[in-house]
C-alpha cells in the first residue's frame, strides 16, 4: 500500500516538472514566434543600413542599432573594472568585515531597484547636475550603475568557485598578491566573469525606461559620447506606444532577438574555446 | 663529515586560533639532506613545512613563537623579503597541483612571476626544470597542452619541475606521492634520488618505509611534537622514545 501512494506521488512529481519545464520552452516558443512573424517580413538588408525616415514609418533603423552597441559598450566599460575590482577586493584583499557587508548589501538592494528609478537617478544626476545632457555617456553611465550588481556578484561566485591550492601554488612561488590576481585568479575566474558580462549585455541592450530618460531618443546618428540617441529598444517602444508603425516595431523587435542570439551565440563560442584551451 | 646546518628550527611554537598545532620545536635541517618528517595525521608536518616558506601567513588568525632561520638569517625577521624567500624554499603539495595553464606555462610561471621575459630564456629554464624533475622525455612533444592532461604521477613531477624552476635551496615536499599509484611513486623516489645532489629536500613521506629507502634522517611528530630525531636507520631500527617505537613497529598510527 505504502508502495503504492508512493509510485503515484512519483508519478505526480514526475508530470508536474515536466509540465514546468514544457511551458518554460513553450512560452518562449511563443513570443520568439510572435515576434519573428510580425517582424521578418520588414527585415531587409536596407532595413538595417537606411536611416529611419518620417519618424521611422519608413527607411531603416541603422542609427538606433549603432546607438544600442555604443551605448552598451560604454555601460559595459565603465561597469566591468569596477564590479570586477570590486569583487576582487571583497575575495582577495579583505575578509569578511563591516567594510565587505556593506558592499554586499549596497549591491543587493542596488539590484532590486527598478530601472525606471536608475534612469530617473541617470537623468537628475548625471544629465541635469553633472549638465551631461540626454548623451550616450550619460545613458552609458546609468546602465553601468543598473547592471553593477550583477556584475559584482557573478564575478564574485567565479573567484569563490576557484581551487585555494591555486592561491597557494602561486604565492609558494614567490607571486605577489596582484600577480596572483593577475595570472591566476583572474584567467580562471574569467569564464564566470564573461557569463556576468554576457547577462548584463543582454539586459543593457533590452533596457528601455532608464535609457529614455538620459541617453534621449534622437534619431541622429552620433558623433561623439556627448550626442543623444535611440536604442532598438526605446526605438520599439516609440513606434508601438505612439502608434507610429506596428510593422516597424515588430521589424526593430525581430532585428533586436536576432541581434541579442547572434551576440550570445559568438560569446558562448569563444568562452567555450577558451575553457577548452585550458583544461 | 660535520654539515652545514641550512635550517634551524628554534623553541617553534604554532598556534591556529586557539589550537596548537606545534610545540616547542627545535632541531637542525643540515645543507644537501633529505630530512623525513614522519608521524600520523594531525601531528603537525604540514604546518612545519607551510611555516618554513611562511605559506601559513596567508591562513587568518595564526601566530606563532620562536623562530626559524635560514642560513643563518630569521624568515620572520622585518628585513626578510617574503616573495625572495619562497622562492628559494620550493613547495610541493600532497595532492598535484597544476595550473590550468599549459605544461610549459605551469613551468614558466615562477620565472615569468619574477621577471624572466625572453621566451628563449624560459625555454631553457623549462627544459632544464623538466628534465631535472624527470619528466621531459614524456611531455616534451607536447608542451603547449593543459597540464591538467597529464597522469597523476606526471602531474606530481610537474609540480617538482615547476618549483626546481626557479632554483631554489629548499624542497619542500609534502607527501608528493599520496593518491600515486607504486609506478608513479617509485619515478618520484628516483627522482628525489637525483634531486638531493643540489637540494636540500625536507619530505613528508607517504609511509615509513618511504622515510626508509629515501631519507637521511628523520623526525618522529606526535601531537605537535617532535618526539625524537636522528638518522634513519637509528630511528627505524633503534628509536629512543618508546612512542616512536611503537608507531615505526605499527603498535599505533
Amino acid at each position: 500500500m505504502v508502495y503504492r501512494t508512493r509510485h503515484i506521488t512519483q508519478g505526480i512529481a514526475k508530470v508536474l516538472i515536466w509540465i514546468a519545464a514544457l511551458s518554460t520552452i513553450g512560452v518562449m516558443i511563443l513570443i520568439l514566434f510572435q515576434v519573428l512573424a510580425e517582424g521578418l517580413p520588414a527585415l531587409h538588408l536596407r532595413f538595417f543600413l537606411d536611416s529611419p525616415k518620417s519618424m521611422g514609418r519608413e527607411g531603416g533603423i541603422f542609427p538606433t542599432i549603432i546607438g544600442t552597441f555604443v551605448l552598451t559598450a560604454v555601460a559595459i566599460l565603465f561597469a566591468t573594472p569596477l564590479g570586477v575590482g570590486t569583487a576582487i577586493f571583497l575575495r582577495e584583499y579583505t575578509r569578511e568585515s563591516r567594510i565587505s557587508r556593506l558592499i554586499r548589501f549596497g549591491t543587493d538592494c542596488l539590484a532590486g531597484v527598478p530601472s525606471i528609478i536608475f534612469g530617473l537617478f541617470g537623468f537628475v544626476f548625471f544629465v541635469i547636475y553633472l549638465n551631461m545632457g540626454w548623451s550616450i555617456l550619460s545613458g552609458g553611465l546609468t546602465l553601468a550603475a543598473m547592471i553593477l550588481p550583477t556584475i559584482i556578484s557573478t564575478a564574485e561566485e567565479a573567484i569563490k568557485g576557484i581551487p585555494p591550492s591555486y592561491r597557494e601554488v602561486s604565492y609558494s612561488l614567490g607571486g605577489t598578491k596582484w600577480q596572483t590576481v593577475m595570472h591566476t585568479i583572474l584567467p580562471s575566474a574569467l569564464p564566470g566573469i564573461c557569463t556576468g558580462i554576457l547577462l548584463s549585455v543582454g539586459r543593457s541592450i533590452g533596457e528601455t525606461a532608464a535609457v529614455i530618460l538620459t541617453a534621449g531618443s534622437s534619431l541622429m546618428m552620433p558623433t561623439s559620447l556627448f550626442s543623444p540617441i535611440r536604442t532598438m529598444s526605446v526605438h520599439f517602444y516609440i513606434l508601438a506606444r505612439e502608434g507610429i508603425s506596428l510593422k516597424m516595431a515588430y521589424g526593430t523587435g525581430a532585428a533586436l532577438i536576432l541581434l541579442v542570439l547572434v551576440v550570445n551565440t559568438a560569446a558562448n563560442w569563444l568562452l567555450n574555446r577558451y575553457i577548452r584551451h585550458r583544461a | 663529515m660535520p654539515r652545514k646546518d641550512k635550517i634551524t628550527i628554534k623553541d617553534f611554537n604554532f598556534y591556529y586560533q586557539s589550537f596548537q598545532a606545534l610545540r616547542d620545536i627545535s632541531f637542525n635541517i643540515h645543507q644537501g639532506e633529505i630530512f623525513a618528517i614522519f608521524g600520523p595525521a594531525r601531528s603537525g608536518k604540514t604546518t612545519l613545512l607551510k611555516s618554513l616558506n611562511r605559506l601559513t601567513d596567508l591562513i587568518f588568525g595564526t601566530k606563532h613563537t620562536g623562530t626559524i632561520f635560514l642560513d643563518g638569517a630569521d624568515i620572520y625577521g622585518p628585513q626578510l623579503s617574503l616573495t625572495q624567500l619562497r622562492r628559494r624554499i620550493g613547495m610541493v603539495f600532497d595532492l598535484p597541483t597544476p595550473l590550468p595553464l599549459s605544461i610549459f606555462d605551469n613551468v614558466a610561471y615562477g620565472p615569468k612571476l619574477s621577471g624572466t621575459t625572453q621566451k628563449r630564456r624560459l625555454a631553457e629554464i623549462v627544459e632544464k626544470a623538466l628534465r631535472s624533475a624527470v619528466l621531459w622525455e614524456e611531455v616534451k612533444d607536447r608542451l603547449r597542452t593543459s597540464a591538467l592532461r597529464l597522469s597523476g604521477g606526471q602531474q606530481q613531477r610537474l609540480c617538482i619541475a615547476r618549483i626546481l624552476a626557479l632554483e631554489p635551496e629548499i624542497l619542500l615536499l609534502d607527501n608528493p606521492c599520496s593518491g600515486l599509484d607504486p609506478i608513479s611513486t617509485a619515478s618520484i623516489e628516483e627522482t628525489l634520488g637525483k634531486l638531493k645532489k643540489e637540494y636540500t629536500i625536507i619530505l613528508v613521506p607517504h609511509t615509513i618505509q618511504q622515510a626508509s629507502r629515501v631519507a637521511d634522517r628523520a623526525g618522529f611528530f606526535l601531537n605537535g611534537e617532535l618526539v625524537e630525531e636522528g638518522p634513519v636507520y637509528q630511528i627505524f631500527t633503534r628509536p629512543r622514545d618508546k612512542r616512536t617505537e611503537d608507531y615505526v613497529t605499527g603498535k599505533f598510527g
